[in-house]
């Protein structure tokens, strides 16, 4: 899996997400992806790193190592949390050119664009906005 | 049982057709905005497609229909708060507005350095800010009720409070986020006392409880259309008539002067002083058919079902194992809030919505009571008079099924 590209990380989920043809059991796999992702530490869950826009408290942590972007994210939502999951296992360890040029198109493609749209709620647009920022911080830092 | 047929009366709201995620959609999330019936959306029509035109100033047919029928609101408003006068209605954008606007006139006129207004901790942010950004600029000091655990008003801190320096109480009637109905009366009492000036924020209120502004002895009443079934963009401000005449004009344009020339302005009368611009007349009109639907059904008798349903689901939703209803005062309207223990409200609403079930969840634009709660927010069903028992059973079922996923 290290050497997947972004879009073939994004295809391996579109095909999970195929095994799904009820919204329960969609919704339990992305609740079961929270529960596994790994709790943030402590020092990285500070104000800096909330994502704003969210009704839950979303923390992004962002740290270049090699020349590759590595992401690491929270959430007080489980179903938040998955979805940042999902966002986290495509971005992570890319460079910030990949990371900047992504087109995120499982989103949709599983069926979950209304968590998108609705950016007020959940902030999954802007979590994605911020990554890329960071990327974009990163890349003019070379 | 009820006397009131609520199938007859589901009917009438054609949305509750509607399907969402392929389920029958359960619209609890009444105390952000109701559901319209037929008859505010034929008004609407029947304005734009017969007698569309600009009020006040036309002299032609339509423009003399159209401010008949906008003046008849206005009416019907005076009649649905029982204002003495009909130019004590100023028809706003909603609550919001009214309760900036009394801010930015009275507040900023007579209100100065050291005065002290008084708050509660159960308002809408709405009843926060705009005295806040008047306490900024004039000095003066924002006061704040407390509220016990069941989310009731302290009411000896309130009076505790008061003294010749409070210039202003302003207080909502009822709670948005907990559903709790405030003693207004005697809030208004104990203020006059000491020559404070009231405003309560009507916009819970409007649709569950009879409002009498001479026999409360309001200031200012505000709240807003589409929270009593009414189109929104739309909401009125009662004033007491003396206030009203002394406070300075709001905003400035056409429709609230009597005489301009480059020199000076002479301003209009009540109600249009603080009526400037074209105002929202399709809506304003529409407003006629929501307070009539209210009156055919009868205030007491929708506050009788909806009490029902309260009990019912408070009943039921203290059944449930880990949920513990949020606001449990003495006197509410039918608004529950709760959380589920390890379960963030979200991800509740995200599951019911996927049900079809619409609730709303967050800290309801109430963040220094969510604070006060020690919760980051809570879940909230919140009824009218068209939901149904077996709705609050799907609602059950519901987070039943949250919880299994969840947990």
């Amino acid at each position: 899996m290290l050497n997947m590209t972004i879009n073939e990380i994004q295809d391996e989920i579109i095909e999970e997400f195929d095994l799904f043809d009820d919204w329960e059991g969609k919704y339990e796999y992305i609740i079961d992806l929270g529960k596994k992702l790994p709790k943030l530490a402590d020092e990285y869950k500070n104000e800096d790193n909330i994502i704003k826009g969210c009704q839950s408290i979303v923390w992004l942590h962002a740290y270049k190592k090699d020349g590759k972007l590595f992401f690491e994210a929270d959430s007080e939502a489980i179903i938040v949390k998955g979805l940042v999951s999902m966002l986290v296992k495509v971005m992570t360890n890319h460079t910030p050119e990949e990371i900047a040029t992504a087109n995120l198109y499982f989103i949709d493609k599983v069926g979950l664009a209304s968590h998108l749209a609705q950016t007020r709620s959940n902030g999954l647009a802007s979590m994605v906005k911020q990554m890329k920022a960071y990327a974009i911080a990163y890349q003019a830092n070379d | 049982m009820s006397i009131l047929d609520i199938n007859k009366i589901r009917q009438d709201f054609p949305i509750l057709d509607e399907k969402i995620n392929g389920k029958n959609l359960v619209y609890f999330d009444n105390a952000a905005t109701t559901q319209k019936p037929l008859v505010v959306l034929d008004a609407l029509a029947n304005y734009y497609g017969h007698y569309n035109a600009n009020i006040h100033r036309g002299i032609h047919f339509l423009a003399e229909k159209a401010t008949s029928a906008f003046e008849e609101s206005r009416t019907a408003i005076q009649q649905f708060l029982n204002a003495k006068y009909k130019e004590e209605i100023i028809l706003t954008y909603g609550t919001t507005d009214g309760i900036n606007l009394v801010a930015q006139t009275y507040g900023r006129k007579f209100l100065k350095e050291g005065d002290e207004i008084i708050i509660s901790t159960l308002e809408h942010h709405s009843n926060i800010v705009p005295w806040q950004m008047l306490c900024e600029e004039k000095g003066c000091i924002l006061r704040v009720i407390p509220i016990d655990d069941n989310g009731d008003l302290i009411l000896e801190e309130y009076e505790k409070m008061l003294s010749e320096k409070t210039k202003f109480v302003s207080v909502v009637h009822v709670s948005n986020a907990l559903g709790t109905i405030n003693p207004i009366k005697i809030i208004i009492e104990k203020a006059h006392e000491v020559g404070a000036k009231v405003l309560i924020d009507g916009a819970q209120a409007a649709s569950h409880i009879t409002i009498d502004v001479q026999t409360l002895d309001a200031d200012f009443y505000v709240f807003s259309a589409h929270k009593i079934f009414g189109p929104t963009g739309m909401g009125a401000l009662y004033g007491k008539k003396d206030l009203l005449n002394a406070m300075p004009p709001y905003r400035g344009g056409g429709e609230m002067i009597k005489e301009v020339t480059f020199e000076k302005t002479t301003y209009n009368e009540l109600p249009y002083k603080f009526e400037a611009g074209t105002p929202n007349i399709a809506d304003v009109v529409a407003v006629k058919f929501a307070i009539d639907y209210i009156n055919g059904l009868g205030k007491a008798n929708i506050a009788a079902y909806e009490d029902e349903l309260l009990v019912y689901a408070t009943q039921q939703l203290s059944e449930i194992e880990g949920l513990r209803i949020v606001g449990q005062a003495k006197e509410k309207v039918s608004v529950i809030s709760f959380v589920l223990d390890g379960i963030h409200p979200q991800d509740v609403g995200v599951i019911l919505d996927q049900q079809g079930i619409a609730v709303r969840t967050g800290h309801h634009c109430t963040q220094p009571l969510m604070s006060r709660l020690k919760i980051p927010g809570t879940s909230r069903a919140s009824f009218a008079v068209y939901n149904t028992i077996e709705e609050i059973d799907k609602l059950v079922a519901g987070i039943h099924k949250v919880k299994k996923m969840v947990l």
